[in-house]
């Protein structure tokens, strides 16, 4: 199993590279001067060129990568010229308060998806499999943005209920945080729990038709006990598969759920990175991110390993 | 004759589809003693399966319905047995060995922690005993280092070994039946004869009763003490063993015992084998199901059911040619042709 | 002995009625005739067919120039003078608004689909047929393309291209080569080893050939399933492009622009929001529906 895991990190070197190459590249074909950008249409030009020696820009396309790749090796990513602070001391600053809607929203997505999925599957043709397969199918078709800003519309404009905008403060007692996260919760919920109810569905009616469950009913185990310790264990790995999918579209959800509730997390600051033209910090969230999402799929692919002991025992050949 | 541990009684189960409903199972009749073996044979999708399955009541639900008959177990009425009690007959009294011993292990779970949990859901024991019983029934089973093999997953062990490990699970509760359900299909022909040794010495020891289906007369020749023909979901001979090899009746037995290569053939190369195929089990039940694929059909054949008629004590057949009165001889063909 | 009669292997109880059993069972195995019982396909069709339609027909529908602006007849609630839809911000009728919006946001997903899916299916084929170096090439290329959010490819895209229905097709369509270029060549990794496929290198078919007429169309209904499912997708992500700004830019009216005006005057008039954004739902359920439905009958195997 230690090997299958080694062979999986060693793998994720090259994706990493060709993230930072990717970014680099994306980003130099922005149109426009960073420098002029920053110091404004009228700014003269001796300012100009100082500024362009400053960020590196006269220096070759190549030697400007091997910079660009040493910063990035020492955790340097750069600076916000809007902000005027470090891309990593904003993204430090911002992605707690990210992590916060995202998990939440995720972990509630998980539990009540897979609770779904299963009854789901037990009755399979049932009047409750079906309407909550017809709810799923309407929760994977949402649109985030839309979702959110009919919540606003209802629970704050019409009744009232909850706030619409920004981040509670434990200053102003537990009640003013959980209420300022309930709907920006619901919000990024909604899609991925309506994909874990599908997919927990598919696999545990796979599983359930298959020929061991026979064999552990045959054995007399009680129906809960073959439903929620075996079919669900053996049903978990495309399971495992869609949380690591879906912690990272939980993200682009944030950016715009984030946008909507004007919850001060990383979202919201690429929204104003783009508002602002502010591509220092764009290429510096953009690989941030893109990082992140390299190293979700190892832990996934991991986890995956220790939950199916046969995907290491054949060599990892379930990856493809 | 001892007392019956399970009855069935014109069993019919029936599968209902899109497509129509399917007399899996159609009317099938045994009896089982206490200590014996007795053997389910006929071709693939006579119904073997079904019946079996019907016993343990494990048919899928929603399209699997046993619509008539009776089974009696120690004079319980399976049929009308509630969730809990089906829940205590299932392993506890009736054992099932099924055909491929890879895939009737959970693949996640170490093959102790799964005898444990079966242990514990049949007898009330503590954890550390239920490891004892596994042990010992894995060692009964002669497997080597049972304590080491407690820690496997199914997938590290053989065939042969997981269906060992399979005989150790079905018996470490000490049932009082067993239904093997072509228990050495899947495995290599040496590793065959050894479990079907081991069942048979597991049942002189603790006088189980065994239901063997199988394909491979053979097999019954060797295991069984009494045996069951079927076809296209229907009992067409019932007798003791030695009784059906010695003076078979049904035409489709005799078919079936000629296909059966033997050592002594001289010729070699032909292999004797029923022509036609089995009907579509969505069409039967309106005349003899056999009647298209029998040399002996009559008129008779083709539009009635034959009735299962005890010809001789204990030895009943289904066939209009074979009657009381009127034996039909091996090899006459039709003389009104 | 056994078999004098003669007897060939159609001698089945009850030949006639066999034979019946069998056509029925091939007619209701059909590819169409299967997908026509599925009632959930058949509602994602007519909802797909009524989208297709409204956005062919649009100068026909549409009860007024979706671009005339009336500064007396601003924020007009439902039905209000003759405005289906009523109004939005600069007294536009958001009915025809709508309708023309269809146009742009189908073009945009279905363009971006087949451009992801024409780049998609072309890298899938070199990398699954050659193998080797070519095939890791490839697909730690597209790992590393996956590996940035949506969205944010999309954006980053969209800064670099302007605004603009070429660019956010073409946005789109980059977005989505790697998971076409996967499925395809999961699927000629399956296909390559088939008997048949062995045959033909026996007989020297030769490489292209051997591509076009032999794997291609082995690879073809997964490609479809997974098209139809993705441009649920793409309408979702033209709405995102347009709603962040970076989309569709006014006065062309998208489902997306719409939204985003409409999020601008949530308070005074909630139905611009609504009625926009109930009309991305639908078609993606549509689609969604429509997608699920050929797959189940293409492919019971296949899942996600």
């Amino acid at each position: 199993m230690l090997k299958t895991i080694l062979k999986r990190v060693l793998q994720a070197i090259p994706t990493l590279l060709i993230v930072i190459t990717f970014t680099f590249i994306l980003t130099r074909m922005i149109p426009g001067n960073p420098a002029l950008t920053m110091l404004g249409p009228q700014a003269p030009k001796e300012s100009v060129e100082k500024l362009e020696e400053e960020l590196g820009l006269n220096k070759s396309k190549g030697e400007q990568y091997v910079i660009y790749l040493n910063q990035i090796l020492h955790g340097d990513f750069g600076k916000s010229y809007a902000y005027n602070q470090s891309v990593v001391e904003l993204i430090k600053e911002r992605i707690p308060n990210t992590l916060v809607i995202t998990l939440t929203s995720l972990l509630i997505a998980l539990v009540l998806g897979m609770i779904v999925g299963i009854v789901s599957a037990v009755r399979q043709y049932s009047i409750l499999d079906y309407i909550f397969m017809v709810l799923a199918l309407v929760g994977v078709s949402m649109p985030i943005f839309w979702l959110g800003l009919m919540l606003v519309l209802v629970f704050s404009v019409n009744l009232g209920w909850l706030p619409a905008m920004g981040m509670g403060s434990m200053a102003n007692g537990l009640w003013d945080v959980i209420s300022h996260m309930i709907l920006p919760c619901f919000c990024l919920s909604t899609i991925p729990m309506a994909t874990f109810a599908r997919i927990t569905r598919s696999s545990m009616l796979e599983v359930v038709n298959g020929d061991y469950v026979k064999a552990l009913r045959a054995r007399g185990l009680k129906e809960g006990v073959v439903i929620w310790k075996h079919a669900l264990k053996n049903a978990l790995p495309p399971i495992v598969t869609v949380l690591g999918l879906q912690l990272a579209s939980a993200f682009t959800g944030a950016i715009l759920t984030e946008s909507i509730f004007s919850w001060p997390g990383m979202g919201t600051l690429i929204v104003s990175a783009i508002d602002n033209r502010d591509y220092a910090l764009i290429q510096g969230v953009v690989l941030f991110t893109a990082i992140v999402f390299v190293v979700i799929n190892l832990i996934v692919d991991i986890v995956y390993t220790i939950i199916n002991p046969k995907v290491s025992y054949e060599g990892g050949k379930g990856g493809n | 004759m001892s007392e019956h541990l399970l009855t069935v009684k014109d069993l019919k189960t029936y599968f209902f589809t899109a497509s129509g409903v399917s007399k899996a199972v159609d009317g099938v009749s045994f009896d089982l003693e206490k200590g014996q073996t007795m053997g389910i044979v006929g071709e693939s999708g006579s119904g073997k399966s079904v019946t079996a399955s019907s016993i343990i009541r494990l048919l899928p639900p929603k399209t699997g319905r046993i619509v008539d008959g009776e089974i009696n177990f120690e004079g319980k009425d399976i049929i009308k047995l509630n969730k809990k009690d089906l829940l205590n007959f299932r392993g506890k009294d009736i054992a099932v060995i099924f055909q491929d011993p890879m895939t009737s292990l959970d693949p996640v779970f170490k093959i102790g922690n799964q005898m444990v949990e079966m242990i514990c859901a049949h007898q009330d024991v503590s954890k550390e005993e239920a490891r004892k019983v596994a042990v010992e029934a894995l060692r009964k089973v002669g497997i080597p280092q049972p304590e080491k093999r407690m820690e496997s997953y199914p997938y590290e062990l053989s065939g042969g070994m997981c269906q060992r490990v399979i005989i150790a699970m079905a018996v470490c509760c000490k049932p009082k039946m067993i239904i093997a359900d072509e228990p050495t299909t899947a495995l290599d022909v040496t590793v065959q004869a050894q479990v079907l040794e081991l069942l048979q010495e597991l049942q002189d020891e603790m006088d189980t009763s065994i239901l063997l289906i199988t394909h491979n007369l053979g097999v019954v020749w060797k295991m069984c003490d009494t045996v069951m023909v079927m076809y296209a979901g229907k009992t067409v001979e019932y007798a003791d063993t030695k009784t059906l090899y010695s003076t078979p009746m049904h035409p489709y037995t005799w078919g079936l015992l000629d296909s059966m290569p033997k050592l002594s053939d001289k010729v070699k190369g032909e292999l004797n084998t029923i022509p036609g195929v089995p009907p579509d089990l969505r069409l039967t039940g309106k005349c003899c199901n056999f009647y298209n694929r029998c040399p002996y059909a009559q008129e008779i054949c083709e539009k009635e059911v034959p009735p299962l008629v005890e010809l001789e004590p204990g030895h009943l057949v289904a066939c209009h040619r074979q009657t009381k009165d009127k034996k039909l001889v091996r090899g006459e063909v039709n003389q009104d042709e | 002995m056994a078999g004098k009669k003669n007897m060939t292997d159609t001698a089945v109880l009850g030949a006639d009625a066999h034979s019946q059993l069998i056509k029925r069972e091939r007619r209701a195995n059909n590819v169409w005739n299967k997908l026509r019982r599925n009632k959930t396909a058949m509602i994602g069709l007519v909802i797909v067919t009524f989208m297709i339609i409204i956005a062919i027909f649009a100068p026909f529908i549409a009860t007024h120039d979706p671009n005339m602006i009336k500064p007396s007849e601003t924020y007009l609630g439902i039905g209000e003078n003759g405005h289906i839809f009523g109004t939005d911000e600069f007294g536009r009728d958001l009915f025809s608004r709508v309708v023309y919006g269809a146009r742009i946001s189908l073009i945009a997903a279905i363009g971006g689909t087949f451009v992801g899916a024409i780049i998609g299916i072309i890298l899938g084929l070199i990398a699954g047929y050659l193998g080797g170096a070519a095939d890791a090439v490839i697909m730690r290329l597209m790992d590393g393309m996956l590996a940035f959010p949506f969205v944010l490819l999309a954006i980053i895209l969209m800064t670099i291209l302007g605004q603009g229905l070429q660019n956010v097709i073409l946005a789109i369509g980059i977005g989505n080569v790697p998971s076409f270029a996967r499925v395809v060549r999961g699927q000629v990794y399956i296909v390559k080893n088939e008997e048949y496929c062995n045959a033909g290198r026996v007989l020297g078919v030769s490489n292209l050939r051997m591509l076009l007429r032999h794997i291609l169309p082995n690879t073809i209904s997964p490609i479809i399933v997974y098209a139809t499912l993705n441009v649920a997708g793409a309408i979702i992500s033209e709405a995102t492009l347009s709603f962040l700004g970076l989309g569709i830019s006014q006065p062309t009216a998208s489902w997306g622009n719409i939204l985003r005006a409409g999020k601008d005057c949530l308070n005074t008039a909630p139905h611009i929001a609504t009625i926009s954004g109930i009309f991305i739902l639908v078609t993606v359920l549509g689609f969604n529906l429509f997608g699920d439905g050929v797959r189940d009958v293409l492919d019971p195997k296949m899942k996600k």
